[in-house]
Parts: structure tokens; C-alpha cells; sequence
């Protein structure tokens, strides 16, 4: 049987004007792709919030197994604020994630490791671009190798595709699905677009006001969309 | 030129002044924080009118007053939307008190000037001695945080995202960079500090393609401005704060018309 990385037991939280999750339980194993969908305003945000601990559950547990430091979690945030005129390279920007106190340059190791990366993420042969030169769907790959650079172990998106047009959009998480088959990379995929969900997750949890449902991304039919819309 | 000792003493002080600026320029640039390096070096005005009227040395006021201000500025950093009006109001305070100092310390109209304006006869060696200390403490610590820094100001959503201490970063960054006004003030004076940490800075963006590349040009740019300024100035006799703007502006607008005719 798969192992678990994260479980999620009763887990609750209210902020002091709003009930936002109420009694959520879900397992989270090792390689599954898993999507999270729902309206606007129905938790999606505050539940990545609470993985990755910028919150704590008003009850109920939120548990990283066997314990946080060896679930690594790579987050790639919707937007970034990178001004278009700063010299900053592609191959630069991912490298900024070596960030620790010590040789103000890359050493070799950390270089390979970068292009290692980047040839991963397919981004080698533009890895001189400018951030601010580079199109939507490359600033969203340099932003998953970035998140990728340090191994993580499970990896967050962020509602990544919303900007994105669809052949952009299927490149990434073709990308995603690539590196979570090869490598078993846990992925939480956040989204409204519940046809791209079916199109790569395994697993889906639906959160609707106060209530959600999970299960296999088969059973994420449209009729169940329409009814959990309208309960 | 150089066989006065004068001489030697600003070319030395301005060579570190050149290299500080150029190196945290970059970063005040990425970090957005033109504004509040002007209202430092105001701050900077207060403090060296108080060293004078203290009987220090008007470093040492400079100091004092520009690293507690700015790690109170670093606090106020949090809440953003009153941000920019607070630094108004510590800026008008600062200048007021520097002009009480001044007027309590009774001294002459050239002290102020030299505190201003800047001045190349008033520097010392022991002026140097005290800046290289201070010049290379700042590069030290810059180049030990230089990752942190580089992620926090390049990417500030990424490092946020990565945990990174950016709150404490920010203070020590604003802590250097009270450093770096203090000791450029001593040659273009606290009123054209920001000339020197922010335009090279500013130019350079457009010659670079990397953030390494970016640092080397801004130091060019502010080595040349201040290299040269200090040579017409001794040529002319006229202030060498004059030549300094005059050179880094033209590097602005150089590399403003460069992009124009690059896009």
C-alpha cells in the first residue's frame, strides 16, 4: 500500500467573521495527483495556507508523515511581482532558490543542478531570456523549476494555469504529470478548470461552502459538479 | 593632482563610497526604495547637524540617527499603505532638527554646506580609515546575505513562499544601507546621496542581463562619476557634487535613449 504524506483529520478553520472549513478529511499519498477544485471563496486558498503552515487549524489535525522535515513542499504561486525591466535570466530566476548564507555565486554543483533543471522543465535553450521578456506559459515553467529546484517531495500549484492559454496550459501539466510518474512526485494541483483536473489528476476533493467530497477523477462527472454547485 | 594629500584622501574615500553605493544601489533599485534612501540621507542631515552640535564627528551623528531611523522604518515596513506617508513626516522632522542643531551648534554657514552639499578638502585620513572600516563591514555582511538578499529583492513572492526571514532581512538591509548613506555623504554631501544610490543603479539595469552584471555596470557607472567628477572638480574649482550628478544623470538618460532605440 502507498504511504501517506499528509493527512488531513477534522481539520476546521474559521476566520473571525467566517466558517471557511468544516471537518475535512483526506489522505494524501505518496505520487498521487491530486485537484482541488471549488468556486471562488469556498477555502481552496486557506487550505494551501494551512499546508503550508502560514495558518493553524482552528480544530482538527493537519499531520505531514512521517513528520514535516521529510515532506519537503514546493509551492508555485499564481502571479509573482518581477518587474519586466530587472536583468533578471531565466536560468538566474530559478537559481535564486539556492538561497542559504555563504558564496554569493553558484558553486559548479549548484550550477549543474540548475541546468539539470532546466532541461528538465525545458527551458534550457531559453535559459537567458529575461523574466520580463518571457511569455506567460515559460514564466509559469520557470516558476515550477524554481519550486522544483530543491526536491521537493510535494508540490503545490497554485491556480498556475488560470493566466494560461490551452496549448500553454496543457504543456505544464504534461510537464507535472511527466515529473509525478517518473519521480513520484506528490502534486496538489489548485483549479476552477474542472476539465483539466479530469485531464491529469487521479484523485479530486471538491470544497463547497461548508461541505466538500473527494474521490477518484472518474467520479467527478458533470452531474456531480451541477449538484454540489447547487447544495 | 595626487601629490596632494587632500587629494589622495578623496580619491580613496570616494573609490569605497563608488563601490558601497554602486553594489547596494542594485538593490535599492529592485527593492523599490528610491524614496526612502532620499529621506536617509535627510535623516543623515539631522544626524550630522546633532554630531556637530555634540562636538563629534559629524559621522558619528550620521550614524547614530540614520541606523535607529531606519530600523523604525523597518518596523513601519509592514504596513505598506502608511508607509509612504510616515517617511514624509520623519523626513520634515529631520530636516527641522538638523536646522535646530545647526543653529544650537552656532556654527558657520560653511559647516552646513559641507554637511549638504558635500565637500573634497574636509576629508581626513582618519575620515578614510573610519569609512573603509565601515565600507567593508557592509560589504562583508552583503556578501554572507547576498542570496537571501538577491531572492528577497528580485523575487519577493518566491522567498516569502520559501520561508525566508524577509522581515528581519529587510532591517538588516536597512541597517546597511544607513551605513551606505552615512559614508557617502561625506563626499557628494547628505542632499545628493541618493545620486549615487540610485542612479547607477537605475542606468545599469539596462546594460545587464544578470543580477551579477547589473552590480558590476552600476560600480562602473558611479566609479566613473565619482573618479571623474573629483578630477574636474579639482581642474574647475567648482563643487564636485556638481560634476557627480551632472555625470550620473547623463548616465540615466544614456541608458534610457539606449532601450528606446533597443525596443
Amino acid at each position: 500500500m502507498t504511504e501517506s504524506i499528509l493527512q488531513l483529520k477534522q481539520l476546521s478553520f474559521s476566520f473571525p467573521d467566517k466558517k471557511v472549513l468544516t471537518d475535512l478529511n483526506y489522505d494524501l499519498k505518496r505520487g498521487d495527483f491530486l485537484s482541488i477544485v471549488g468556486e471562488n471563496g469556498v477555502g481552496k486558498t486557506t487550505l494551501m495556507r494551512l499546508i503550508l503552515q502560514e495558518l493553524k487549524p482552528t480544530s482538527g489535525s493537519l499531520e505531514f508523515l512521517p513528520n514535516r522535515q521529510a515532506v519537503p513542499v514546493g509551492y508555485v504561486p499564481q502571479f509573482r511581482n518581477i518587474d519586466v525591466e530587472y536583468p533578471l535570466s531565466i536560468q538566474d530566476f530559478v537559481g535564486l532558490n539556492f538561497a542559504k548564507v555563504g558564496l554569493p555565486w553558484l558553486t559548479a554543483k549548484e550550477r549543474a543542478r540548475v541546468n539539470e533543471i532546466l532541461h528538465e522543465t525545458k527551458l534550457y535553450d531559453i535559459r537567458r531570456r529575461p523574466m520580463g521578456q518571457a511569455s506567460g506559459g515559460e514564466k509559469q515553467k520557470a516558476y515550477l523549476a524554481q519550486a522544483l529546484l530543491d526536491q521537493p517531495s510535494l508540490l503545490i500549484l497554485d491556480e498556475s494555469t488560470a493566466s494560461l492559454d490551452p496549448v500553454a496550459k496543457t504543456e505544464l501539466l504534461d510537464l507535472v504529470k511527466q515529473i509525478n510518474e517518473n519521480q513520484q512526485l506528490t502534486v496538489i494541483f489548485v483549479t476552477h478548470d474542472i476539465p483539466l483536473a479530469r485531464r491529469y489528476a487521479d484523485h479530486y476533493l471538491f470544497l463547497t461552502p461548508g461541505h466538500y467530497e473527494a474521490g477518484n477523477i472518474a467520479e467527478l462527472t458533470n452531474e456531480k459538479v451541477g449538484a454540489m454547485n447547487n447544495a | 593632482m595626487l601629490s596632494y594629500p587632500f587629494m589622495q584622501n578623496a580619491y580613496m574615500a570616494g573609490t569605497l563610497i563608488a563601490i558601497i553605493s554602486g553594489i547596494m544601489g542594485v538593490f535599492v533599485i529592485a527593492r523599490n526604495m528610491s524614496f526612502l534612501t532620499h529621506t536617509l540621507s535627510e535623516i543623515g542631515f539631522a544626524g550630522a547637524a546633532f554630531g556637530i552640535f555634540m562636538g563629534w564627528q559629524p559621522l558619528n551623528g550620521m550614524l547614530l540617527f540614520t541606523t535607529v531611523s531606519s530600523i523604525g522604518v523597518g518596523e513601519l515596513g509592514a504596513k505598506s499603505s502608511r508607509r509612504e506617508n510616515s517617511i514624509t513626516a520623519i523626513s520634515a522632522l529631520a530636516i527641522g532638527l538638523g536646522i535646530l542643531f545647526l543653529s544650537l551648534a552656532d556654527s558657520n554657514a560653511s559647516y552646513a554646506t559641507g554637511i549638504l552639499f558635500g565637500s573634497v578638502i574636509g576629508i581626513s585620513r582618519a575620515n578614510v580609515i573610519q569609512m573603509m572600516i565601515l565600507s567593508i563591514s557592509v560589504l562583508v555582511i552583503v556578501m554572507v546575505i547576498y542570496r537571501y538578499l538577491k531572492f528577497d529583492s528580485f523575487d519577493p513572492i518566491g522567498a516569502q513562499v520559501k520561508g525566508l526571514w524577509t522581515r528581519t532581512l529587510s532591517v538588516v538591509f536597512l541597517v546597511l544601507l544607513a551605513f551606505s548613506v552615512s559614508v557617502a555623504a561625506q563626499i557628494v554631501g547628505s542632499l545628493l546621496i541618493f545620486i549615487l544610490l540610485t542612479l547607477p543603479a537605475a542606468a545599469a539595469k539596462y546594460f545587464a542581463h544578470t543580477v551579477g552584471m547589473m552590480i558590476s555596470v552600476a560600480v562602473a557607472f558611479s566609479l566613473i562619476g565619482v573618479w571623474l567628477g573629483l578630477y574636474l572638480s579639482y581642474m574647475t574649482n567648482w563643487p564636485v557634487s556638481f560634476f557627480i550628478a551632472v555625470i550620473e544623470v547623463i548616465f540615466y538618460f544614456s541608458a534610457l535613449i539606449y532601450q528606446r532605440m533597443c525596443q
